[in-house]
């Protein structure tokens, strides 16, 4: 993912908070991807306005870690999410 | 009993057994719920905040064709507001623009179509429903411009199989982003078509390589689900990903399975919504527990390192080829009866154009009101 992509959860995608397994799942299309707090922390971020420059500075900020190491980070896993569908790059 | 039993993930709700199509490879029972064994939408609406509260995150609205189901629209509603990811299978037969701008709004997360194949003459004649294409297509028009997310499925047999590479453009000239690619599995009354649907060793490797071909040209374009040919495979199915461990399905007439297919096993018996809590029957039932985990297992999966990947394979393919639900699944290279099953798929393969039994008018195919 580049620093000036914005990536978005397409209609179909969204987080949810799962009551009995005490967690949160990104819910598409037949499937459920249990989140960690890595991945949730990223997806709360992704607001479609955003770029991903914008979203791995904020991440930065909040979590008090190196930009490059989320943007590293958090590349892959919005990559592979991107791969099966479940995230749209404008 | 000392394992611990995890919640399920999705339901299957057939909401209905009637349907205006009559597909030769139809996955309902031979001996289908009538119209007024039917639950009403309260019921359905409750069984939904059961499935929640148990754990159900993904709900299949599925039948039959669910748009014969006057009350759809409120069924979706009731559905998203217990916090389902709510989906719809259909073949779309029934739903009218209004309608589908009416199940928008109710929240219909996603939609997954049925394609009996890629032009009116093959998908009408597999249907067994003159004009049902072209209505298909008038509705995919709709779905499009409301937005609404849309799987599409391609039941694939021998004499639409070489219509894969037109399915897979279809797919994304509909915008779909998903489409599964879903060769028959002979359940209900497919077991009465294998002669006509079957596909030859050969077809079944051909599809094989066009989706792992399509799967790296269309990465990130169309993401393709398959379900190959599995009498003619060397290891079974890890069918509905191990008995009693994700899925359950609910019947027009509320009786709760393990899976779709699970009444043709005569030994079970199901209990019902409007009898006991859905959680009770999940993970205290008979029928549930009778094949869950891997207790249960006979020679040669009790032994096998793949026994926790596949489970054994199908139940019902089990009952329905060798008469024994608890047997391994003939599939099985390791089953005595693997031989026996490849030799039987080729002959059902090579039966020339034996014609289809069509299913005799699936329930009265009402339309919805309008």
């Amino acid at each position: 993912m580049l620093a000036q992509e914005v990536p978005t959860l397409p209609r179909g995608v969204r987080l949810h908070y799962d009551k009995v397994r005490e967690n949160w799942v990104l819910l598409a299309p037949e499937r459920a991807v249990t989140l960690d707090q890595i991945g949730h922390a990223i997806l709360t971020e992704v607001d479609g306005k955003r770029n991903f420059g914008q979203i791995t500075a904020a991440l930065s900020e909040k979590y008090k870690a190196p930009q490059d190491q989320i943007a590293e980070d958090s590349s892959g896993f919005l990559d592979a999410l991107r791969a099966r569908r479940f995230l749209d790059v404008m | 009993m000392a394992r611990t039993v995890a919640p399920p993930i999705a339901m299957l709700a057939e909401l209905t057994h009637r349907c205006p199509l009559s597909c030769p490879y139809c996955s309902n029972p031979v001996e289908m719920a009538k119209l007024d064994s039917e639950m009403d939408t309260n019921t359905w609406a409750r069984v939904f905040e059961e499935a929640a509260a148990l754990g159900v995150l993904q709900l299949h609205l599925s039948g039959g064709e669910p748009a014969a189901r006057r009350d759809l629209v409120d069924l979706v509603r009731a559905a998203r507001e217990a916090g389902l990811y709510t989906n719809l299978i259909t073949s779309a037969i029934g739903l009218t623009e209004r309608r589908l701008n009416e199940l928008d709004a109710a929240g219909l997360d996603h939609i997954q179509l049925s394609l009996q194949g890629t032009n009116a003459a093959m998908a009408d004649t597999v249907g067994g429903y003159r004009g049902g294409f072209d209505r298909k297509m008038k509705a995919v028009e709709w779905i499009k411009q409301i937005g609404l997310p849309l799987t599409l499925n391609f039941v694939l047999h021998r004499r639409n199989a070489h219509q894969l590479p037109r399915a897979l453009e279809m797919a994304q000239e509909m915008g779909a982003r998903r489409i599964e690619v879903a060769t028959v599995q002979f359940h209900g009354w497919a077991l009465k078509n294998r002669d006509a649907l079957m596909p030859t060793r050969e077809q079944a490797q051909l599809v094989t390589q066009q989706v792992a071909k399509a799967r790296n040209t269309l990465k990130g374009t169309l993401v393709i689900d398959y379900v190959p040919a599995d009498y003619h495979e060397d290891y079974p199915k890890r069918c509905m990903g191990g008995w009693g461990s994700s899925g359950l399905n609910v019947t027009p007439d509320g009786q709760v399975l393990p899976c779709h297919a699970a009444q043709t096993i005569p030994h079970l018996t199901f209990e019902r919504v409007q009898q006991k809590p859905l959680a009770d029957i999940w993970y205290h039932s008979a029928a549930f527990n009778a094949y869950r985990g891997t207790d249960w297992m006979p020679e040669p999966c009790q032994s096998c390192d793949r026994k926790t990947i596949d489970f054994g394979g199908c139940r019902c393919q089990a009952m329905a080829l060798v008469g024994d639900a608890g047997a391994t699944d003939p599939v099985c290279i390791k089953s005595p009866h693997h031989r026996a099953l490849q030799d039987r798929a080729n002959r059902h393969a090579t039966s020339g154009d034996a014609p289809f039994v069509y299913r005799d008018a699936p329930g009265a195919a009402t339309e919805p009101a309008e």
